[in-house]
Order: structure tokens, then sequence, then C-alpha cells
């Protein structure tokens, strides 16, 4: 256990281009290749590869830029993202499944389809997503690796925070 | 079995294949597809950029098959091989693909 205790926390901080397709998914390929090389279960690696995949798309899709950190702790894996874009008007309405403002460009290489946040949300515990029209978005999302700390999944899922 | 019957090309993961499908997905628009496919499905698309390897690698889907012929990326082809995941081509349009694999037993409906 001491070996662990040394080992976490720590975090890894990528930047994000936006508008740069050649290399997206790069990121969260990385999050997902430090998640194995950890040993966490590979539940917990597939739900937070596919979160991290909404989140590195959608700052790719919509943003200038972005940053995304992942942060490994013993108790919980969270990732925050932050963004200079367009940002988003209507957040409820942005959550809503099939909604989207994609352009003919994004739809055509399969992004768009407006399921990104409510996949997000869908395989998180936690998620918490802020935005400024024409200034930026913050993205949080964290996946409890305790399983008595995983009180939201299992009896309430409606619990995923939202602000906006 | 499927590959002999419907005629499909083997790109990459040949050695995969074994693998007991669970039904099957069509779909190009990657987050509909991570939202509603499951593991062990075959997934029917026309995208041909290596994030179709992301999102089947983290679905744990069976295959991919590109329906219409498409070509996969040189970047795709390596990644599917990276990670192991069956990369197969129809000249069949996605229509009468899925249908012939429907015929072959592979519901759309889910059973695991």
């Amino acid at each position: 256990m001491d070996q662990i205790e040394e080992r976490y926390p720590f975090h890894r901080a990528f930047n994000i281009e936006g508008g740069n397709f050649t290399h997206a998914g790069s990121i969260s390929s990385q999050v997902k290749r430090i998640l194995k090389e950890e040993g966490f279960p590979s539940d917990v690696i597939r739900r937070m590869s596919i979160a991290t995949f909404e989140a590195e798309m959608n700052v790719i899709c919509y943003a200038r830029w972005g940053i995304l950190t992942l942060l490994v702790t013993s108790d919980f894996l969270k990732v925050v993202v932050d963004d200079e874009g367009v940002g988003i008007q209507d957040v409820d309405l942005a959550m809503k499944e099939g909604f989207s403002t994609a352009d003919e460009r994004i739809r055509e290489l399969g992004f768009g389809a407006g399921m990104g946040l409510s996949n997000i949300k869908k395989v998180t515990d936690e998620m918490v997503l802020t935005s400024v029209v024409n200034e930026g978005t913050h993205l949080e999302f964290t996946i409890h690796l305790n399983p008595v700390e995983n009180f939201n999944e299992v009896s309430t899922p409606a619990m995923g925070r939202m602000s906006g | 079995m499927l590959v002999k019957t419907l005629g499909l090309e083997v790109n990459t993961g040949s050695d995969q294949l074994h693998q007991e499908v669970t039904g099957g997905y069509v779909g190009d628009l990657l987050s509909d597809v991570i939202a509603h496919s499951a593991s062990g499905n075959i997934w029917v698309t026309i995208q041909t950029h290596p994030n179709i390897v992301a999102v089947a690698s983290m679905k744990d889907l069976a295959a991919i098959i590109l329906a219409g012929g498409r070509e996969p990326d040189p970047e795709t082809l390596k990644k599917a091989s990276e990670e192991g995941i069956p990369l197969l081509r129809s000249s069949l349009p996605a229509f009468e693909l899925v249908g012939r694999l429907y015929q072959a037993g592979v519901s759309g409906i889910v059973s695991c």
C-alpha cells in the first residue's frame, strides 16, 4: 500500500488544438494508456476513455484550443477540460440527446451526433458543465474508484451535477 | 463463417474473428455508436478515419465492416492491427450488407 500512496495523486495535462482533426482521439488514447499502465479495472478504463474521447472531440469541434487535465488519485479519477471557444448558449439543451450545432464538415467526419455530453454523463459518476458564450467552456467529470462512494451510479443516476 | 457467407475482405485482425458476435449496429455518427452499440457487436459504417478503431476498442466491438467498398485510411489500418480490431470490407452498400447480416442471424437487438 505504501507504494500506492507514494504514486498517487498525480496529474497529466494535455493541450488540444481546436479544428485539428488529424490527431483527433490521440489524447483519449494517451489517457487510456496511462490508466491501463496503472492497472485500473477495465470497466473504469472503458468509461474514462469514452468520456475523455467525447470531451476531446468537443474541444476539437467547437473551440480554438483547450487544456485537458487528468487527475489520478487512489479514490477517484477526474478530468477537467477548459477551452476557449464559442461556448454553449443553453447548457440544458446541449445536454439533450440529438441536439447539435455541428456544421456539415464536422458531421461528415462522423462527429456532431448530439450525443457527446449525454454520453459523458452516462458513463461518469459526477459531471459539471459551465460555459460563457463566446469565451469558453469548463467541463469536469469524475469516476469513483471505491464502490462505496459510487452512490450516484447505483442509486440516484440523476445526481450527476449540472450547473449552468 | 460470416466472412465467407458475405464475401467480406479481411484487412486486419484475422486472428480475432473467432469471437462470438452478440449482434450488430449500423451508424456513421461516432457518439451514437458509442451510446448504442454493445460489446461483441459487428459495426457497419462508411467512416474510414482512425477514430473508428478507437470507438470499436472502447466498446469491445467484435468487428468493423466498411460498407460500400470504402477503403480504410492507412492510419486506420495501422491502428486496427495494433489494437487487434478486425477491420473488414464489403463492396455492398450498407443497407444491402445489413440485410444479409440479418439473414445470416445477426440481430440488431442485443442479447448480452
